[in-house]
């Protein structure tokens, strides 16, 4: 199916709108088809619900899912969190009859119906198959002087079994898109490391979360970068909003840029920090925006 | 005895019995570095039906990661028999506050993180409609998703034990 409809889930349009208008222009340069996807809800997150009950988790993913199969679109999500929950719902629903049946005498009680008509794409992957590195490399007008540390973060690739983008130890699909744009994808310690956020343990335990940032984020400054990349809101917001906590707790001085790889194409297509929101981080590092305004001036 | 572990687990397609506690899982976990999780200690007293476990905050410093999924070389499930075990521990009624808290956030708003004023300016400030076209603008959408998760008993499972 090549048209798409575009799931927001819950902190691209409620904390970091700047990666929703982000996704929108990108999308809209590539010349894709891509619509709202109006009364959507919570994924439901993962980490939460899909920890209590499975029959609420299915249920609630699958009535978002049934709101694209009536657009006739495939759902793109940018969070992979939301693809993790709905990807998985989608597969677990078309492959048993009787699970199918189960959730959809839930969704019955408010005239609905999981047909399982549609895929759900992550925008990774959807970039990697549907327009690859090579054809993405054409629309660049702004090629990015930049060494950006990439995280991939967890459910966009796992698990393997179920999402079939390759291994999962070194993986270079991503890097590749980051490297389309110009820049440099480097190599750091604990590169395939969680960020510490999912399955819940940011809510429910904040100082080991926090523990398991500060880990990432000491790799990634002896990396010598100057932003990280990452595929994920959930993600994005532990890197950004938990560097500032990650300083507070630990007497640290991090300020590493965070950038959605939305955010990142969008400045290679000529977009303005500005236009993508990225300068709304809590994360405001001076350097990295002049760099950005030089690069796009022509200066570097 | 009551062999309740390892039946639920068997019941949702999980076998853990082949596992012959290795430790990859446990010396892959990032959190493991980090905390009081020890995932092969987990696989074993669920094995030996140490219904402890179930009460044991430890349950909930998984990030869900799945490098020891990934990792088993016996191919356990892990990530996914622990989350077995968590809507065990749920069943219980061990549940944190922090996560009735986002429950009550997707029942009350249809989203665990809901709109707040500082977003809503930032969406002006980039141009976007201040209220994203979610079920938080369509009072009626939001309505029927409270129903469905009524028709789920999702309120019952919540409600404080």
């Amino acid at each position: 199916m090549e048209k798409l409809s575009l799931f927001l889930g819950c902190i691209v349009p409620n904390r970091y709108p700047g990666i929703e208008k982000a996704t929108k222009f990108c999308l809209e340069k590539l010349d894709i088809d891509v619509s709202d996807l109006p009364e959507a809800s919570c994924c439901p997150a993962p980490g939460v619900f899909k920890s209590f009950d499975k029959a609420t988790w299915l249920a609630l993913a699958s009535r978002n899912i049934v709101l694209s199969e009536k657009l006739e679109r495939d759902i793109l999500t940018v969070c992979n969190g939301c693809y993790g929950s709905l990807a998985d719902a989608n597969l677990e629903l078309k492959k048993d009859p009787e699970l199918m049946a189960c959730t959809n005498r839930c969704l019955k009680e408010i005239g609905m119906e999981f047909k399982g008509t549609v895929e759900v794409r992550h925008i990774i992957e959807f970039l990697y198959k549907e327009v690859g590195p090579e054809e993405l490399k054409e629309y660049i007008t702004t090629p990015l002087d930049l060494n950006v540390a990439l995280h991939y973060g967890c459910h966009l690739i796992k698990p393997s079994r179920d999402r079939k983008l390759g291994e999962t130890e070194a993986p270079v699909f991503f890097d590749e898109l980051v490297e389309a744009t110009g820049a440099k994808s480097v190599d750091y310690t604990d590169k395939m490391m969680c960020c510490g956020a999912g399955g819940g343990v940011r809510s429910g335990h904040a100082v080991e979360s926090l523990k398991m940032l500060e880990h990432k984020l000491a790799c990634i400054r002896q990396a010598g970068v100057d932003c990280i990349v990452n595929a994920c809101p959930f993600c994005h917001l532990q890197f950004d909003r938990g560097q500032l906590a990650v300083n507070e707790k630990f007497g640290t001085d991090y300020s590493i840029p965070v950038l959605h790889y939305s955010q990142l194409l969008g400045l290679a297509l000529g977009f303005s920090p500005y236009e993508l929101g990225i300068e709304q981080n809590a994360i405001q590092n001076i350097e990295f925006l002049a760099k950005i305004y030089e690069i796009s001036a022509g200066l570097r | 005895m009551n062999e309740k572990l390892p039946k639920v687990l068997k019941a949702a397609g999980l076998d853990i019995l082949s596992c012959m506690q290795c430790g990859t899982c446990t010396g892959s976990c990032p959190s493991g570095r980090q905390t009081a999780l020890n995932t092969r200690r987990i696989l074993r007293d669920a094995r030996k039906n140490r219904v402890a476990i179930l009460s044991d905050d430890a349950l909930w410093l998984c990030t869900t990661c799945y490098t020891c999924q990934e990792r088993c070389p016996r191919n356990i499930p892990i990530t996914e028999a622990l989350l077995e075990l968590r809507r065990l521990a749920i069943k219980e009624g061990f549940m944190l506050p922090e996560h009735r808290k986002i429950s009550e956030m997707v029942v009350e708003f249809g989203h665990a993180v809901p709109l707040d004023k500082e977003t809503k300016q930032k969406r002006e400030e980039l141009g976007l409609d201040p209220i994203p076209e979610t079920v938080q603008k369509y009072p009626e959408a939001l309505q029927e998703l409270r129903n469905l998760l009524k028709a789920c008993k999702f309120d019952e499972i919540v409600a404080q034990k």
